[in-house]
């Protein structure tokens, strides 16, 4: 195959889907120049109103990322306080200090990273000709596949985990991050496949005919004509996985023995006492610096991700 | 492009392998996994050092320290056990042992233990880690629940203040706590967010038992006189007097404190460990004092569930692991690891320690109920876990915030709450 570009006049935006219809009704023709003051009035403070709305909108998502660094930066007084304040009085970075002294937090860090990337790489690895497949082949097969990709979600963690860890153990991959990045490679699958099957049903299909025209066979039709289109969805998906792994607490804590392999979210559980108790400035300093890995990502993969998320959502 | 991608993966799987566990040692020193749950910065160093020493001491028996946590340590442990990986020595609680010790997955410790460590922690003690013939785990520190309160609403309010020889009895708590009410202000402040255990193991002050085991060593719930003081006091301050607000039913200890520290509640029900909170948190000008809970028929008798040390069944080494116990309950050691965590020592050697017998953070209040603490009566009961929280739970609930009387509740806890631990004995 020389060229993978498709031939067929279709027009492609930069995520893979046709252009949107032009209107068909031509607007309302305007008198040129400046639209009259009233209604300059009325837009600013519609716009305004947008803003306002969006601020709040955001201060509301926010909000549990601002209040756990406010905690973060309050001395233990403070957090007794019964009128508990938005900014500081005397911010300290001792809380800071104190969650590293204690814990070993960046190591933990590590940790989470590996298992967290490992398990991205390997779900979008595995999911994307899966989702292909279940795809583009219609069959019974598929429409069972999918039902029970579906159902797979519904098993709790406690159904699964003694078997697992008998499982896990005869591979020797107990207290191992191999081991646990294979649990959650497991774990994100179903639902990593489900979102890229939408994701796959969104490319047209007659672009993959023109490579087939071209002489591509199924697996350079993926690679060359397919994956490339999936680019939103793929990065969505890995940004599923990722933050399931790095935000998973309970197989890790029974998967892992030594100190020196265990994850973020165990270790800190290590704030923690009985009855839930919790030594609450450090906690809130580990769990801030704990989320911020997951914001960089998303923020890396955001752009992506947006169209991502609506790609599958409409059948074009 | 696709080469870099390529190389990152493979690096990637190889630190993901380089990370995996590594194999045991043939041959060499013994190693023994201690799990500890230790989570308070001076309780960790305590516990920590301590394992170097026994380290340094003992070259051939070597301790890894691991920390556990609190959260989820039933079904890790459990999970542990069934795949034969479970740590040597436990950490843990004796209300989480009954499962376990049934279930097989614990040593039994009775002719483990050396005499000293046996007579040194009294029976009532021992009790709370015995299940059918065995004992399954060292009771070592303990927690009484006490009464945090306001030395200066209680000075200005007039009132009698408690001590361990002359406490409150509950009809008196309830009078006190009226006279500290006012507007916006409360006498007490119930953080009842596990109802169950507060309630049971208070109530043993006046009588309560709940559960009765018979001749055929079959337990059933019934709920006697003695079970309904303790409810019905908290019921009445809350519905009847006012003298403690609904909102912090459903609140753990800590969120209580700011209330209490901002003057809204003159008195707080605690477990005695919060006392580190409490000197963390508190205004530098504030005055509180640690007081007794009230007393019922029975004195100051209250239940308690003590952290325990254990041995896995399965671990190859038992009679180091049981050595091991023994060095880190030693008296001193004991002390080490009950001031570190801010609770009580359960070996009476430990107890006369000077340290525990000062005022300063009322720490002399709490020792002075030492002798008073007994097992939590569910202790030993097999589906207690199942009727706590199926059961009891949303019924104390209910009754507290006043939407069922105590009849209702008596009934739940009976009917339902019998048919649930019949399975369970079958």
């Amino acid at each position: 195959m020389t060229a993978t570009r498709p031939r067929r006049s279709v027009r492609l935006p930069r995520s893979g889907r046709p252009a949107p219809r032009q209107r068909s009704t031509p607007r309302k023709r305007l008198a040129p120049g400046r639209p009259p003051a009233p209604r300059r009035r009325t837009r600013r403070a519609a716009r305004a109103g947008q803003y306002a709305a969006l601020l709040g909108y955001l201060l509301f998502l926010g909000f549990p990322l601002l209040w756990l660094l406010s905690t973060a930066l309050k001395s233990p007084r403070e957090l007794g306080s019964l009128h508990p304040a938005w900014i500081p009085r005397d911010p300290t970075p001792a809380n800071v200090r104190q969650a590293f002294a204690e814990q070993p937090l960046a190591h933990a860090a590590l940790n989470s990273l590996l298992v967290a990337l490992g398990t991205a790489v390997v779900a979008v690895l595995i999911a994307t000709p899966m989702a292909y497949v279940m795809a583009r082949h219609r069959t019974r097969l598929a429409r069972a596949a999918t039902g029970w990709v579906v159902v797979s979600q519904a098993f709790p963690f406690v159904l699964v985990i003694i078997p697992l860890f008998l499982v896990l153990k005869n591979l020797r991959l107990i207290d191992s991050l191999l081991g646990l990045t294979l649990v959650y490679v497991v774990w994100a699958l179903p639902f990593a496949l489900w979102m890229l099957v939408g994701h796959v049903r969104a490319v047209p299909v007659e672009l993959e005919e023109a490579a087939a025209v071209d002489g591509a066979g199924r697996l350079r039709t993926l690679v060359s004509v397919t994956a490339p289109l999936l680019g939103p969805g793929i990065a969505a998906t890995a940004l599923f996985a990722f933050v399931t792994a790095w935000n998973e607490f309970f197989f890790a804590l029974v998967l892992l023995k030594s100190p020196g392999r265990q994850t973020l979210p165990v270790v800190l559980t290590h704030f923690i006492g009985a009855e839930g108790v919790a030594d609450l400035g450090p906690l809130a300093a580990a769990a801030f610096l704990a989320t911020l890995p997951s914001v960089a990502v998303f923020g890396i993969l955001q752009r992506r991700i947006t169209g991502g998320l609506l790609a599958g959502a409409v059948k074009s | 492009m696709r080469t870099r991608i390529a190389t990152a993966l493979a690096v990637l799987l190889l630190l993901l392998a380089g990370c995996s566990a590594g194999g045991r040692t043939g041959g060499g020193p013994i190693t023994l996994r201690f799990q500890s749950l230790a989570w308070q910065q001076e309780s960790v160093a305590a516990t920590k050092e301590l394992v170097e020493e026994w380290n340094a001491a003992h070259p051939d028996v070597r301790v890894e320290y691991v920390q556990g946590s609190w959260d989820g340590v039933h079904d890790q442990l459990l999970t542990s056990f069934e795949g034969g990986e479970a740590p040597d020595v436990i950490h843990d609680a004796s209300d989480d042992l009954a499962d376990f010790a049934y279930g097989g997955y614990l040593a039994d410790l009775t002719d483990l233990l050396p005499a000293r460590l046996r007579s040194g922690i009294p029976e009532s003690s021992w009790e709370t880690a015995t299940f059918g013939d065995g004992i399954y785990g060292v009771p070592f520190l303990q927690e009484p629940r006490v009464l945090i309160a306001d030395a200066g609403r209680l000075r200005a309010a007039r009132v009698r203040v408690p001590t361990p020889d002359h406490p409150w009895s509950w009809a008196e708590f309830r009078q006190v706590a009226k006279r500290l009410s006012g507007p916006g202000r409360y006498g007490v402040a119930w953080p009842l967010k596990e109802p169950v255990s507060a309630t049971l193991n208070l109530s043993l002050s006046a009588g309560g038992r709940l559960f009765h085991r018979g001749a055929d060593g079959r337990v059933t719930v019934r709920f006697g006189a003695g079970d309904a003081v303790v409810a019905r006091t908290i019921h009445d301050q809350v519905a009847v007097d006012r003298s403690a607000p609904a909102s912090t039913l459903g609140s753990g200890g800590s969120d209580t404190l700011p209330g209490f520290f901002g003057g809204r509640y003159a008195m707080v029900p605690l477990g005695f460990s919060y006392r580190q909170q409490i000197v963390q948190q508190a205004p530098k000008d504030f005055r509180w004092t640690v007081l007794p809970a009230p007393a019922g028929a029975d004195g100051l008798v209250q239940g308690v569930s003590p952290q325990t040390l254990s041995v896995s069944a399965d671990c190859p080494h038992k009679k180091e692991a049981a050595a091991f116990i023994d060095f880190l309950l030693r008296p001193k050691n004991m002390v080490r690891l009950a001031l570190g965590d801010w609770m009580l020592p359960t070996g009476t050697q430990a107890l006369k320690d000077p340290a525990l017998h000062t005022g300063k953070y009322g720490w002399a209040t709490g020792t002075a109920l030492a002798a008073r603490l007994r097992p939590a009566p569910a202790q030993s009961v097999r589906g207690y876990p199942e009727w706590k929280d199926k059961v009891a739970t949303p019924a104390y609930q209910e009754y507290y915030s006043g939407a069922i009387g105590l009849d209702a509740l008596r009934s739940r806890l009976e009917k339902d709450g019998n048919l649930v631990l019949a399975r369970y004995q079958r």
